[in-house]
């Protein structure tokens, strides 16, 4: 047992999916510790960027800080000017005929950009329709527009706020020299992985539904290995009409695919009345066939073995056969059953969930609601949102690629003829 | 009694010099029936093909005899010790136990019925459950004989008492794990399983096959004491007819599920009458003689 144990933890492939799930486990685990917010509530409107988003209104009221950065005013024209207008600079330096080499519309360009701007830009000229392409009316008047917004950025300017009304109002001024430090401003929020379409916090929604969807997935995986392990033991060691009725009904769920049943019953149940629990039990009473028939058929080739028979005439009880002199020679098979099991029903609420059969949405967030979500609020199309779904599609993957990999290890310690 | 060297000879050449484990003159015929079997068939079916592996058999086993079933591999000797133990009913014919037709359709009959019946299995290493330390064999053999009860020390006395009639010592055994021992320790235990049991009828399926030729004459040995010792009826299952010959008092030599041959020792090796005795005794390697191997079909 120690010496099986010791070989268990000694296979790297174990250790690899072994430690991806603990990562996970424990993350789900710890992280509302540290985040105590509830992932369902709602902090703004649609998908918002990952960043680090701070209230302006509060930050005027933060003590300001002067500071000088020399970049700061490239870094303000980066931000500021969006590509068309690169791409507008670009053209009109083209039709002028300047020297267009090593100037392109990339963020550390942008200098050259605006130098080469103000070097060749001459209002007369374009007022005169000089250049080719910028000869209409509308065409002139966006070279003049950009020019007006490249030459205010340019200039250091004051901003006036202005709070309440009437007489009773006061004015501050910001000038472009006045920091606040993040910290200091009331309301500051990191969203690691943005929000989703509802405006929630997406790595606090994931990190729930990472958890939810392992218990989906332990609780359908405990049910489909309880069950498949009794109907297996059952027909494969008493045999004759018990095996035949166990078998007649497992051959029934073979032959209905899974899926298609599981889609019937979940449609059936309702929306209202899936929770996370009836969802995995659900899951749980579909998937125990194929435990069921290879447990059955380990149990026959031990039942003819000679310690079953020696058990047998010393008189043993059918439990205590085949609780001790049964199960054991399997229980390596059944926990590799079960790792398994569980991956499948992680993935099969994942699946369920993508088509819209997934639990109540109002609960508890899951791995599949999330990229039904996603998938309902144009996240892959046109909001073009991948921090809604890519961490999602991720964690699936790792939760279904660790519990695979500690399975293949396992298989390599109990298999020995499956050893590199 | 040395039966190692011997076993490798031939039976004919040397029967003036063999110490026989019983009384050859003792005529079994006259003692109660212990088993008996008329027409006893096992057919087993997979898909549509059948194979019958015992074909109506029939046979009479006396108290205290030592009775051999000699056969090659395949033609239903472990099939019909199967049966015989109650491990595998028969497709049909009937099998009486002391004279009266067998029941044994309740698990409680089962249960009785085997603490007159017990068996040595062919494979010590797979006659073990590998996750239960072998205390728990020889437990199980008090239990079964009522001493549930007992204290103790007074099991552990009635341990090291059977572990010593097989010359092993409990003391250094207890606590151990099937798979620490060895094929020869392994099997001489199941031997002091049997001495703890005291069965009426001891089935033993080739205890020998998969033991080293010193530990196997040691085996056999003990297993000829035992039977001295309790009187109790042993159904000697082997595919060595040389052996068989000089151990049993009766032998049955079975071919493709049938007996093709039975009767006294003596009787049937020395003057057999099928053509499948005569080949089984001719294929019998023996030293200072070239190996006959023309009858080999």
């Amino acid at each position: 047992m120690k010496s099986t144990l010791r070989n268990i933890f000694h296979s790297p492939r174990f250790m690899v999916g072994f430690i991806i799930f603990m990562v996970m486990v424990l993350t789900v685990l710890i992280y509302p510790y540290f985040i105590t917010r509830d992932p369902l509530v709602s902090l703004g409107k649609g998908f918002l960027e990952p960043g680090t988003y701070f209230s302006i209104y509060d930050a005027n009221n933060a003590s300001t800080y002067r500071m000088e950065l020399p970049e700061a005013t490239m870094n303000r024209l980066e931000t500021s000017l969006p590509l068309a207008d690169r791409q507008l600079i670009l053209d009109f330096l083209k039709a002028k005929g300047a020297d267009l080499s090593d100037l392109d519309t990339s963020n550390d360009k942008v200098g050259e950009l605006i130098e080469a701007w103000t070097a060749n830009y001459d209002e007369a000229d374009v007022k005169a329709s000089k250049y080719e392409g910028f000869t209409t009316q509308a065409k002139r008047r966006a070279l003049a527009r950009l020019n007006t917004k490249l030459s205010s950025s340019a200039s250091s300017d004051v901003m006036t706020i202005t709070r309440g009304d009437g007489e009773e109002a006061t004015t501050s001024s910001i000038s472009d020299t006045d920091y606040a430090r993040v910290d200091q401003v009331a309301n500051a929020i990191t969203l690691p992985l943005g929000t989703d379409n509802f405006g929630r916090d997406t790595l606090t929604e994931l990190v729930k539904a990472t958890g939810v969807s392992l218990i989906i997935g332990l609780i359908a995986g405990s049910i489909a290995t309880l069950l498949g392990l009794l109907v297996g033991l059952l027909a494969g060691y008493i045999g004759g009409i018990v095996d035949d009725i166990l078998m007649f009904i497992a051959n029934i769920f073979t032959v209905i695919p899974g899926f298609v049943l599981l889609i019937l019953i979940y449609y059936s149940v309702g929306q209202e009345s899936r929770g996370v629990v009836t969802c995995a039990v659900v899951i749980g009473l579909t998937s125990w066939v194929w435990t069921a028939r290879s447990v059955r058929s380990q149990v026959i080739s031990l039942r003819n073995r000679d310690h079953v028979n020696l058990s047998k005439l010393s008189g043993h009880s059918l439990f205590r056969i085949v609780t001790t002199d049964i199960l054991p020679y399997i229980a390596s098979y059944v926990v590799m059953a079960f790792i398994l099991q569980v991956s499948s029903g992680i993935l099969a609420e994942a699946q369920l969930s993508l088509l819209g059969l997934g639990p109540k949405t109002t609960d508890v967030p899951t791995l599949g609601l999330m990229m039904n979500w996603a998938k309902l609020f144009g996240a892959y199309t046109s909001s073009n949102a991948w921090w809604a779904y890519f961490p999602v599609i991720l964690v699936i993957a790792l939760t279904s690629f660790s519990l695979n990999l500690m399975n293949t290890g396992l298989d390599q310690v109990f298999n020995p003829t499956l050893r590199d | 009694m040395k039966i190692d060297e011997k076993t490798n000879q031939a039976p004919v050449d040397n029967r003036e010099s063999v110490t026989f484990g019983t009384d050859r003159n003792k005529d079994f015929s006259k003692e109660p029936l212990c088993l008996s079997g008329k027409d006893v068939t096992r057919i087993f079916q997979t898909g549509k093909t059948t194979t019958t592996a015992v074909d109506h058999v029939n046979f009479e086993f006396h108290k205290g005899e030592l009775i051999s079933i000699v056969g090659e591999s395949g033609s239903g000797k472990t099939t019909l010790s199967k049966m015989l133990l109650g491990l595998l009913e028969p497709s049909s014919g009937e099998i009486f136990y002391r004279g009266e037709p067998r029941d044994i359709s309740t698990g409680a009959k089962k249960r009785q019925y085997w603490k007159g019946i017990q068996a040595i299995f062919q494979d010590p290493f797979s006659s073990y459950n590998v996750f239960h330390k072998i205390d728990n064999v020889l437990l199980d053999c008090i239990n079964m004989r009522g001493g549930r009860n007992l204290s103790k020390d007074e099991k552990f006395a009635m341990m090291t008492e059977a572990c010593s009639f097989v010359n092993l010592k409990f003391a250094e055994l207890t606590n151990k794990y099937p798979f620490e021992l060895s094929g020869g320790q392994m099997q001489r235990l199941m031997i002091a399983r049997i001495f703890l049991l005291k069965p009426e009828i001891l089935l033993a399926d080739e205890p020998t096959s998969m033991i080293d030729a010193c530990s196997r004459a040691t085996i056999l040995d003990m297993l000829l004491n035992l039977r001295n010792e309790t009187g109790m009826t042993v159904i000697f299952i082997t595919h060595d007819i040389g052996l068989a010959y000089y151990i049993s008092d009766s032998i049955y030599i079975m071919e493709h599920g049938k007996f093709v041959e039975s009767g006294k020792a003596e009787e049937v090796i020395l003057n057999p009458k099928a053509p499948y005795t005569k080949r089984l005794i001719s294929d019998v390697p023996k030293i200072h003689e070239p190996w006959d191997l023309s009858t080999v079909g």
